[in-house]
């Protein structure tokens, strides 16, 4: 230091500056790092909200339906028979007409016709089963409209691109504009969306049938999981022996914590249904496969539950008589309960929100039907996102995004639940 | 009766039982519960427990057994020429004649097959009368066997917590029955394939097109299982999730746990942590209809050529999802780096980052190296992102703008929709399963022992 000619404080000083500068440099990268992870869960969500919102809200419109006699009742007597095969696309056919009673020739009245759902014949033929002297009168029925006017009225059609880029024509877009200045044309809130199975159309399809498979899937999982789950853990925490067997389950435990969700779905689809024989896309398949990837989650939160039980409540309760597995019925368990419904909420959640191993066990199918039972065909929340994302109709993509929302609030609202469960019952001893 | 209500029934059988086991020890007490060795309630338990438990497992045995014993007894009365038919072929006449007797849609009506079916029917609900009959009686048996030895000595709660204790050891053997499973299943489905395409092909080759020709004479249909393009999409796809996820998750503990206040740690930290909660379904739609389309439309405003389904998208949007995976680990082990070190290093007048990038980190190192190999192996098997937002061709490419295809994406593709289980196409699914389970099983050994290691350093 003497050779340099400078005493340490000379040295320090000099260099002071720099090294602050550098000190505000390092935090102000740590300050942008925050910032940018933050930034992406503000941009996924927002992108979500604003992709999604409008799938919430279904454009219909005020039709005038004649109810035929010659075409639905032709013998009379309104028969439910006669009345349930009759041929209700005649009736919305001619029901469109009346609107634009100038529209001819073929091709532009095929045009026409697409302006109303499919699901508006079902509709028509409903209202005739229920009340059939309705067969020979007239009345306004307000019926969704066909997806692609659904979006134009949502504004996601660009009307300035080339007439061939779009979807719609000119023709097309100034009849529905024509029906939006006569005030025939209402935005309702999207019933259907929550109380309908998939659907080809997308103004029909709902997200209830998903829900149902995801209710199903889940409720086998809780049901598998949360016994043996806790089993496990009091079984490795308060009996097992400190041997091979024992350190061999515990790594095994958490290494399977870490195995791809994807290798639990080959393993359901080798196992429970090439060689147990199980059905094909069953939530009973989907909620074992599940289970198998819950339950390290399960243990390992179970384990860290029943540790933090002090020894003393073990040590008084055997002080008075308590065998070892009334101790830890009567007092332990209790105590490391919340800790352990914590950790299975967040082992629910997550496999709520899985998607890959129910592509294996060909939960992936277009279901219709909303599913009754666990081993009814049927598909999950997250899978029908993925469906959905893959056709090519822009109201799918919407309502994909609607059920995000959907999910998201479940998930939401399971790890509030985890975080109100952890608040109100942990106790630190 | 079904499988269901007659679980009921058992159910139903074991409360009675219960309570027949209680009565019994009471009135065998004279009064006092002091004269029995366990309580009342252990008495009715063990009782319960033999009521329901023998004539459970027999109805798994029966269940098991009814429909291979019933099939065999139809196939045995069918005509000889149907008998002597190839397996196979054998296998889809069982098939229609289930299908018939389950009223759905047959491919052939004979009316040989009609009979088989009307057998089909009879012989199942004999089957089931025979089981319901079997198991109820099983129930009683065994539950009027014990409610008979009840005696005020008998050590009915020793018995119950036996039991129990069998019930708590068979459960925690299911994660190993899983591991072994999971192993298994890959396994023999790899082998058969392996069995058809040579393992160094598999491993080595470049060529990855995987469509076999399902008649002789097709075209285009070459059927190469050479999986390098697929383990370098892979490679590139988490490599670039590791570029995005590293510096900002690693920044961004060292700042929470170093720099932050208390209140904004608190608030920040579990929103991170959101990140990580969202399904990966969510991500792979953000990545295939946000970042792809936005990085395409980047890329023409340079004059970039980019593929509609780039790498480097599905490479972001992964990066992302691990961002809290990377930081919540740092943050565990970026705080069990003992305060006395980092006083060491103010005490000789060091800087807050100086401090850091000189003694913390240092010292937090392998915990870190630890949870980004747990990240990598994350990124590795991940699944939907990569689905949705990377190709199906397989090129074998570094550039992270052009279209690449991962193992996963392989695997969903492989085993999505209509196949039969033989031929190699599905088979390679299982065999790049193999090679993933391997794959991130190491990564997790390794990182779980890096860990371990460090942690016994400070402890």
């Amino acid at each position: 230091m003497a050779a340099s000619g400078k005493s340490t404080i000379e040295r320090v000083r000099a260099t002071l500056a720099r090294r602050n500068r550098a000190e505000r440099r390092f935090k102000n990268f740590g300050r942008a790092a925050v910032l940018l992870g933050l930034l992406f869960l503000v941009l996924v969500f927002v992108n979500i909200i604003l992709t999604g919102y409008s799938a919430f809200w279904q454009t219909f419109v005020k039709l005038p339906v004649h109810f035929d006699a010659r075409v639905i009742d032709p013998r009379g007597g309104a028969d439910p028979e006669t009345l349930g095969s009759a041929d209700y696309g005649a009736l919305v056919k001619a029901s469109v007409r009346s609107l634009f009673p100038d529209v001819s020739g073929r091709r532009h009245r095929r045009e026409l016709g697409k302006l109303v759902s499919r699901g508006t014949v079902f509709q028509l033929r409903r209202m005739v089963l229920e009340d059939p002297s309705l067969v020979g009168s007239s009345t306004e029925v307000w019926v969704p409209v066909d997806d692609d006017y659904d979006m134009l009225h949502k504004g996601n059609v660009d009307r300035t691109l080339p007439e061939t880029d779009r979807r719609l024509s000119d023709r097309q877009i100034a009849w529905f504009d024509r029906l939006a200045d006569d005030g025939r044309v209402e935005s309702r809130f999207n019933i259907t969306f929550f109380t309908a199975g998939d659907s080809r159309e997308p103004e029909l399809a709902g997200i209830r049938g998903a829900a149902m498979g995801s209710f199903f899937t889940l409720a086998v999982t809780l049901l598998l999981s949360f016994p043996l789950g806790v089993a496990t853990s009091v079984y490795l925490e308060e009996f097992a022996p400190r041997n091979r067997l024992t350190a061999l389950i515990e790594v095994n435990i958490n290494n399977l914590a870490a195995v791809p969700s994807i290798v639990f779905g080959l393993l359901g689809l080798a196992v429970f249904i090439n060689l147990f024989g199980l059905p094909r896309s069953a939530p009973l398949v989907g909620g074992l496969v599940l289970t198998l990837m819950t339950l390290p989650t399960i243990i390992i939160a179970g384990r860290a539950a029943l540790t933090s039980v002090p020894p003393s409540i073990r040590e008084a309760a055997l002080g008075v008589g308590a065998s070892k597995l009334q101790m830890i019925v009567h007092h332990v368990l209790p105590l490391a309960m919340p800790g352990m419904l914590t950790g299975t909420i967040i082992g629910m959640a997550r496999a709520l929100g899985e998607t890959a191993p129910l592509l294996m066990i060909g939960m992936v199918a277009f279901v219709v039907d909303v599913p009754q039972s666990v081993t009814d065909a049927a598909t999950a929340l997250p899978v029908q996102i993925f469906l959905w994302l893959d056709s090519p109709e822009r109201a799918f993509v919407e309502r994909a995004s609607a059920a995000i929302m959907v999910l998201l609030a479940f998930l939401v609202a399971m790890n509030a639940l985890a975080v109100v469960l952890r608040r109100r019952f942990e106790r630190r001893w | 009766m079904g499988s269901p209500s007659l679980i009921l029934a058992l159910l139903g059988l074991s409360s009675v039982s219960y309570y027949l086991g209680w009565r019994r020890s009471i009135s065998l007490a004279q009064g006092t519960v002091r004269n029995l060795h366990s309580l009342p309630g252990y008495h009715g338990l063990y009782t319960a427990l033999w009521a329901a438990v023998p004539a459970l497992l027999l109805l798994g045995i029966g269940v098991a057994l009814k429909g291979p014993i019933v099939t065999n007894i139809v196939v045995s009365d069918l005509p000889q020429e149907v008998q002597s038919l190839s397996p196979e072929r054998l296998n889809l006449i069982v098939n229609d004649i289930r299908n018939l007797a389950s009223g759905n849609i047959a491919s052939q009506k004979t009316p040989a097959m009609l009979a088989a079916a009307d057998r089909y029917i009879r012989l199942q609900g004999y089957a089931a009368i025979a089981i319901t009959v079997a198991v109820l009686a099983m129930g009683v048996f065994c539950g009027a066997i014990a409610w008979r030895t009840i005696q005020p000595g008998k050590r009915a709660r020793n018995s119950v917590e036996r039991i129990i204790l069998g019930f708590l050891m068979a459960s925690s053997t299911i994660a190993i029955l899983t591991t072994v499973g999971i192993v298994l299943s890959v396994l023999f489905e790899s082998i058969r394939f392996f069995q058809a395409v040579p393992v160094t092909d598999f491993i080595f080759g470049l060529d990855w097109s995987p469509q076999t020709a399902i008649r002789a004479d097709q075209v285009g249909a070459s059927g190469a299982f050479g999986a390098i393009p697929l383990f370098a999409g892979t490679l590139l796809i988490s490599f670039i999730a590791m570029v995005v996820a590293v510096p900002v998750g690693l920044m961004s503990a060292i700042y929470l746990a170093e720099y932050a206040r208390p209140r904004v740690r608190g608030v920040v930290k579990p929103l991170l942590e959101v990140l990580a909660g969202i399904p990966t379904v969510v991500y792979g739609f953000f990545a295939a209809l946000t970042v792809a389309p936005f990085i395409r439309g980047m890329g023409e405003q340079v004059g970039l050529d980019v593929a509609s389904e780039s790498a480097l998208a599905a490479g972001l949007v992964m990066g992302i999802m691990i961002i809290p995976f990377v930081s919540s680990l740092s943050d565990d082990v970026i705080n069990a780096v003992p305060q006395a070190m980092r006083d060491g290093a103010y005490a000789l007048g060091a800087t807050r980052s100086e401090t850091i990038k000189q003694v913390v980190i240092p010292a937090a190192l392998p915990g870190i190296v630890g949870g980004v190999l747990l990240a990598v192996s994350r990124a590795i098997g991940e699944t939907m992102i990569v689905v949705m937002a990377a190709g199906l061709a397989a090129n074998l490419t570094a550039n992270p703008l052009s279209a690449v295809t991962t193992v996963t994406v392989q695997i969903v593709t492989l085993l999505t929709g209509d196949q039969e289980f033989d031929s190699p196409k599905t088979l390679a699914a299982f065999a790049l399963g193999l090679v993933l389970f391997v794959v991130t099983l190491g990564l997790n050994v390794i990182a779980l022992q890096v860990v371990r290691k460090y942690r016994e350093q400070y402890e």
